[in-house]
Formats: structure tokens, C-alpha cells, sequence
């Protein structure tokens, strides 16, 4: 099948599929290198407010539950390492065991959200909100309320990017367990990977600083 | 060598890309870069037009020290209204969109870019958030500032938040725009056409997407902070719940500095194409023009500091910031050497193209000469906030960028449509914007030098004779423009046939039929020579290697 494949995967204006190929891995890294850009400016907000507010923040950070923080991040690197044997599992042509690989990614994914819900909740109901709906009695610092405000921003944009990436995901599920790709071309499979991956390299960086310092 | 006239048995070719598929769906649903190109022309014609009314009602407010025609409160809207449609619907896209995507393909030897189906995207992401803001326009505007400066942005009553989210989906099509103009120079050149075969077009096209690619997404953030903002009150840049208002600054100007690179570095991708054709030269320095448009691009980003002088900054920052500013003066200066070199002992062609590219050299002088007074921290707290900035950016951004836009539109239409237009017209036409130009903005430099803040609605009685002469100027401009308007759209029913090359250069996109093909090329070209070897085609040695120095 693998001939086929190739042909119907290669659009007319490429010379090659390899050359198709080169491309779309290119364009990738340049969107990723956009979306780091776009939580750079989060990340410089934060580095600029925890320069002021200090003991604020260290309050603010104390407040968060380290174990369901530490939860996700195993979540997500373990999904990270289930969609990277995907990848490897189509390109060995075992669609079967690549679905199913594709499928736990998935569901670490909600996993995920489903503990990201339990936390929002958290702190909902304890009035650990952002800016002016902050109402948390037993932290009244200046700056307690800005920790929440990015907090929220932070880990809600990265959330957001979780249910993009799922998307993403369970499309290319449906696309790999139909044998739409194999040996010969996988690379919308890889791209998702690498979207996958960037998703969860975010996370690492915002763990440490959100729940550990 | 005198310019050869065009044969007059030239062919229009047909059937080409406008004609080959037909109806408005066709056009819809189109992947071909040339037709997006088009579609482009278009839009962002709307957008200038829209934007030049803005400034025309500014102009008319001006025209008096008191109340004229508008109140005070429409005027601020219409000054930022001015500034958002001009940059985000014209500058930022119009060049790229237009000649980029019209003429990257055909200058490196590929059928298409990259990625057509996300060209076509871009299209669309413009006219939605095209429609967005002029929704939030219609209902109400906004009246910040096309700067948004935050607290006031988070407090007014305005309609800020469609405009802001406009912008930001403008600036997501922006950045997919320079993907894939990155992706397609990567992977899509003909065999044969080195890096330093490209032509200059492309290399300051490259430089370009990289800050597209880098520098928006730090915008998009921040235009949605301001948006969440002042809808939820989170407080990330108001000092009453410890926010820093002066962090909203760095993070627009790390993008909106870049961001008139983004506008200046395809007016002068344009205008290293038309030097060497209209002087019948090779580019004197190929290299040092091709590196110092990455050199710009490369240095545009330490720069965004210059615009908070005033703002509460060290005064070390201050000066790195204004010496590393200058650096961009540098670059540009080897530029503007390079292209001067490259008339010497050229064969000229006085024709519109021409005319465009001397006003465009002219008004980057000055406004970059005005750019470097500017960048020294001692005269820009002088001068901070007043009309003596408004009539720099606008020489640079108007007089660079608008002249190096209608060079291109001047050069590329017979290209494009397959007609060429009145030459008589075009050159009155130039006259007329070059000297409404002047008129225009020349009086705003004594003014601002005077002392005249910009954005005020009123002002006092000794700055009314330059005030009137501005205005004047401006409706010169305006005439001018609409010239160019009716001979264009004139030419292409009745405009004489160009034939595929009627300015006899040798730039690589004019070895296609005009207008082009649908499928671009026939088969893949192999390309052997540099872009504008116009030295060796006297002894027919157009296909050997040349080093590009005079």
C-alpha cells in the first residue's frame, strides 16, 4: 500500500514527497516557536509580578496543592510518552496498537482536565479569584489577588491548549484506526505529536513556578 | 542601453489565471496564490480607502483651532480608527499579501506556496477580523488610540473590545501569512536558485515573516489582556490592584516596534526589484542588501524601548535603547547606499516605477535622518508625544511604505493584468502625491517642533497657517490617489496590451506570459542565472555564473 499512499498524500505544487513532508515539519516548528511566543508574554507578566510582590506571591503559591500539581505533571509526560510510541507504532505500520496508544493519550488528557476541574473548584469556592473578584479572607496581601489573576490566565490558556490538542488528537485517532496513514506517510501524526509535546513542555515550566516556589 | 519599446503585436495571454475558471465562487474557494494576491489588491485597497477617510476627517477637524465639523469625542475616535484601519487592514498586510503572494511563487520557480489551503485561510481571517472591528467601529469606535495605552484603554466606556479582538485575529492571519512565506523559501525554490541567486524581493519578504512570526503572537497576548481586562476587571495592568500599566508598553512594543519593519522591509523588497530594473543594473552590493534587511529584522526587536523615554525607563536603558535604535539608521543607511550605487552608470527609465522609487529614497532619508534625532533620548523628551513624531513615522510609513506600494503596483500591474495604463496619468499622478505629500506632512515637523502635542482637538491660534497648509496638502493627496484609482481600474479594460514583459527586465517572474498562467510554470524551471543580469546579456551570457558587485 505503501506507493499509494504516497501519491494520494502529495499535493501538486511539491516536487516530492519528501519535500511535502520538510515543509509541514518547518511550518510546525514555527508555530510552536508562535505559541511559546504567546505564553512569553504571560510568562514575562509573571516574572515582573513576582519581582514585586514576593512575599505575596510565595503566600499565594503555598496555597496550591502541590500533590494534584504533581499529579498532572505525570499525567501529562506519561501522555507525552504514549503519543511518542504512537507515532513510532504507525511508523511501523501497526495502526492497531497506534490507535490504541493514541487512545490512552486521550484519555490522560481528560484525566488532566478532570483534575484541573476539581482545582479550579478549589479555589472558586475559596475566593482564591483573579483581580478585583479575589475574596480569600486569610491571605490579604497586596499582589495575592495578581498571583490568581495569572494563575488562572496561565493555566486556562494552557488548558485551552490541552482541548485543542485533543481535538487534534482524536481526529488523527479516527484517521490512524481507518489506515489513512502508514510506513510511507505519517507525518500529520507527527506534527500532532509535536503539538503534543509543546502542550506539555508548557506545563512543565508552569508547575514549578506556579506551584513550587 | 535604451529601454525597447514594447512590440506593439504584444499578446495578452489568455487563457490565464483571471480567466481559466469563471464565476464568483471560483474566486470564493481559490488556492491559487496569484488570485489570493488579487483578493488581496483589493481588500486592502478598501481598507487604505477607509483609512484615508479617517485621516481626511482628521485633517478637516484640523483645519480650525476650535470645533470644525466633528466633536471632540468623534475625533478621538477618528484618529484611532485612522491608526487601527491603516496599520492592521493596510500596512501590515498589503505588500506581503499582495505582490508576496503574487510574486513569491513566481520568483522562485514553484507552482504555489506551501501551503496554499492556509493562504486562502488568511484571506478569510482578514475579512472576519476585518468585519469585527468595523462592528465595533460602527457601534461606537474606540477612542485610545490605535496604542491602546492601558489604564485608559481598561476604563473607557468605548467599544475597545471588538477592535482589539479584530486586531487579533488580523494578526493571526499575519503570522500564518509568514509561516508559510518562511516554509515556501525553505522548501519551494527551483533547482538552480541558491540563496544568493533569490532575488532581493525575496530575502527582505524573509526577513519580514520572521518578524511576523515572532514578533505577533507577543501582540496577540497582550491585545487579549486588554480585551480581558477591561471586560473583567483581572487587573493585569491596573496599579489600583497592583498591576504595572507601563508592562502593557513593553509588551506592545516589543511587537508594534518590529511591527513597522514588518511595513518598511517589503517597501524596500519592492524597491530593490525596481532600481535594478528601471536603472538596468545589477544591484551594486547584492549581499549587503540582502543581509542588512536580516540585520534589521534581527535588531528591530531590542529597539521597542525608544517609545517609553518618557515612561518612567533608566536612563541606561534609555541610552541602550537608543544607541541599538540607530543600529537600525545603520542598516538601513547600507541599504540606501547600495541602492543610490546601483543608478550610477545605469541605463534609466524615468517611468512611474522610477518616479515612486526617487520619492520613496527621498522620504526615507528624511523620516530615518528625523528617526535618528528621534532615538537620542535628549531630543525625543523634546519632542516626545508631539507632531514632530506623527510627520517621522508618517515619512517613513506613508513616504517609504506608500511610495514603495504604488512603485510596486506601478511595476507589477502589466504583470498582473496584462495592460498597462496610462503612462501620462501616472507620472501627473506621482507629481501630485509626491508634492501632497510634502505639503502635508512638512508643516506637522515645524509643528510638533513648535510644541503642538499630537491626538489634541483643538488648538492655539499660532499653529493655524501650518494647520491649514497640512490640511491643504492632504486633499492634494487625496486627489492624487483617486488619479491613480481611475487610470488603474480604466487600464484594465482599455489599457494597451503589455506583452509577458514590457519593461524588458530580468527579473525571474517576468518570464512568464502576462498575465500568468494558472498553473504557473509548465514544467519545473531550472533556473542557471542571478536574478537582473542585465551586464552579461550583451554577449549572451546570461547563463554563466556572475558575482554581484559593480
Amino acid at each position: 500500500m505503501q506507493p499509494e499512499t504516497q501519491a494520494v498524500h502529495l499535493a501538486h505544487h511539491f516536487p516530492s514527497l519528501r519535500t511535502q513532508e520538510q515543509a509541514a515539519r518547518l511550518g510546525m516548528w514555527l508555530f510552536l516557536a508562535t505559541e511559546v511566543l504567546l505564553f512569553g508574554a504571560l510568562f514575562t507578566a509573571y516574572s515582573l509580578y513576582r519581582y514585586l510582590f514576593p512575599h505575596a506571591f510565595e503566600g499565594a503559591s503555598a496555597l496550591m496543592h502541590t500533590s494534584w500539581g504533581t499529579a498532572n505533571t505525570l499525567v501529562l509526560i506519561t501522555s507525552s510518552l504514549t503519543v511518542a510510541l504512537g507515532i513510532h507504532e504507525v511508523s511501523r505500520g501497526r495502526n492497531r496498537r497506534a490507535t490504541l496508544y493514541l487512545l490512552a493519550t486521550l484519555a490522560f488528557a481528560v484525566a488532566f482536565l478532570v483534575i484541573k476541574y476539581f482545582e479550579y473548584s478549589h479555589h472558586i469556592h475559596e475566593g482564591q479569584l483573579p483581580g478585583r473578584f479575589y475574596s480569600f479572607a486569610e491571605l490579604q496581601v497586596a499582589g495575592a489577588s495578581m498571583f490568581f489573576t495569572l494563575y488562572f490566565l496561565m493555566t486556562g490558556l494552557h488548558g485551552l491548549h490541552v482541548l485543542i490538542g485533543m481535538g487534534v488528537l482524536a481526529f488523527l485517532t479516527v484517521q490512524v484506526w481507518r489506515g489513512r496513514y502508514g510506513p510511507g506517510y505519517y507525518t500529520p501524526v507527527e506534527l500532532g505529536g509535536l503539538y503534543w509535546h509543546l502542550v506539555d513542555l508548557i506545563w512543565i515550566f508552569l508547575f514549578p513556578l506556579l506551584y513550587l516556589i | 542601453m535604451p529601454p525597447s519599446p514594447p512590440p506593439s503585436e504584444a499578446v495578452y495571454n489568455r487563457p490565464n489565471y483571471l480567466t481559466a475558471d469563471r464565476g464568483v465562487w471560483s474566486w470564493l474557494v481559490t488556492l491559487d496564490h496569484k488570485r489570493i494576491g488579487v483578493m488581496y489588491l483589493v481588500l486592502t485597497t478598501i481598507g487604505f480607502a477607509l483609512g484615508g477617510l479617517f485621516a481626511l476627517i482628521i485633517r478637516l477637524e484640523l483645519l480650525t483651532p476650535g470645533p470644525t465639523i466633528i466633536d471632540a469625542q468623534t475625533y478621538n475616535r477618528m484618529f484611532t480608527l485612522h491608526g487601527v484601519v491603516m496599520i492592521f487592514l493596510f500596512m501590515i498586510p498589503a505588500i506581503p499579501g499582495i505582490f508576496g503572494n503574487f510574486l513569491l511563487p513566481l520568483m522562485l520557480g514553484a507552482q504555489d506556496v506551501a501551503f496554499p489551503r492556509i493562504n486562502l485561510l488568511t484571506v478569510y481571517l482578514y475579512l472576519l477580523g476585518a468585519g469585527i472591528a468595523l462592528w465595533g467601529m460602527i457601534h461606537g469606535g474606540a477612542d485610545t488610540g490605535w496604542t491602546f495605552y492601558t489604564p485608559y484603554s481598561t476604563t473607557t466606556t468605548t467599544k475597545v473590545a471588538p477592535i482589539l479582538l479584530g486586531a487579533f485575529i488580523l494578526g493571526l492571519g499575519s503570522i500564518l501569512t509568514g509561516i508559510n512565506f518562511i516554509v515556501t523559501i525553505h522548501t519551494l525554490r527551483a533547482p538552480g536558485l541558491t540563496w544568493m541567486r533569490l532575488p532581493l524581493f525575496v530575502w527582505a519578504i524573509y526577513a519580514t515573516s520572521v518578524i511576523q512570526v515572532l514578533a505577533t503572537p507577543v501582540l496577540g497576548m497582550t491585545l487579549l489582556l486588554v480585551a480581558i481586562e477591561s471586560v473583567f476587571g483581572f487587573g493585569i495592568f491596573d496599579p489600583g490592584r497592583g498591576g504595572d500599566p507601563v508592562l502593557f508598553q513593553h509588551l506592545f512594543w516589543f511587537y508594534s516596534h518590529p511591527a513597522v519593519y514588518i511595513m518598511i522591509l517589503p517597501a524596500m523588497a519592492v524597491v530593490s526589484e525596481v532600481v535594478q530594473a528601471f536603472a538596468r543594473k545589477n544591484m551594486f552590493g547584492y549581499k549587503a542588501v540582502a543581509y542588512s534587511s536580516l540585520g534589521i529584522a534581527f535588531v528591530g526587536f531590542f529597539t521597542w524601548g525608544h517609545h517609553l523615554f518618557t515612561s518612567g525607563q533608566s536612563a541606561f536603558n534609555a541610552g541602550i535603547f537608543g544607541i541599538l535604535s540607530m543600529f537600525v539608521g545603520l542598516f538601513t543607511a547600507i541599504k540606501v547606499f547600495n541602492w543610490t550605487a546601483t543608478l550610477y552608470k545605469g541605463a534609466i527609465q524615468f517611468s512611474a516605477p522610477f518616479v515612486y522609487f526617487c520619492g520613496f529614497l527621498f522620504f526615507l532619508v528624511f523620516g530615518g535622518m528625523t528617526g535618528i534625532a528621534l532615538a537620542t533620548v535628549s531630543l525625543d523628551v523634546h519632542w516626545q508625544d508631539t507632531y514632530f513624531v506623527v510627520a517621522h513615522f508618517h515619512f517613513i510609513m506613508v513616504g517609504g511604505t506608500i511610495m514603495a506600494f504604488l512603485a510596486a503596483v506601478h511595476y507589477w500591474w502589466p504583470k498582473m493584468f496584462g495592460r498597462m495604463y496610462s503612462e501620462r496619468w501616472a507620472l501627473v499622478a506621482a507629481g501630485l502625491i509626491i508634492l501632497g505629500f510634502n505639503a502635508t506632512f512638512i508643516p506637522q515637523f515645524l509643528l510638533g517642533n513648535m510644541g503642538m502635542p499630537r491626538r489634541y482637538y483643538s488648538f492655539p491660534e499660532r499653529f493655524w497657517p501650518l494647520n491649514v497648509a497640512s490640511t491643504a496638502g492632504a486633499s492634494l493627496l487625496a486627489f492624487g490617489f483617486l488619479i491613480v484609482l481611475v487610470y488603474l481600474v480604466v487600464s484594465l479594460a482599455w489599457g494597451r496590451v503589455a506583452g509577458p514583459n514590457p519593461w524588458d527586465s530580468r527579473g525571474y517572474e517576468w518570464d512568464t506570459p502576462s498575465p500568468p498562467n494558472k498553473e504557473n510554470f509548465p514544467g519545473t524551471p531550472v533556473i542557471t542565472h542571478g536574478p537582473h543580469e542585465y551586464q552579461d546579456t550583451e554577449d549572451g551570457g546570461a547563463g554563466s555564473e556572475v558575482t554581484h558587485a559593480a
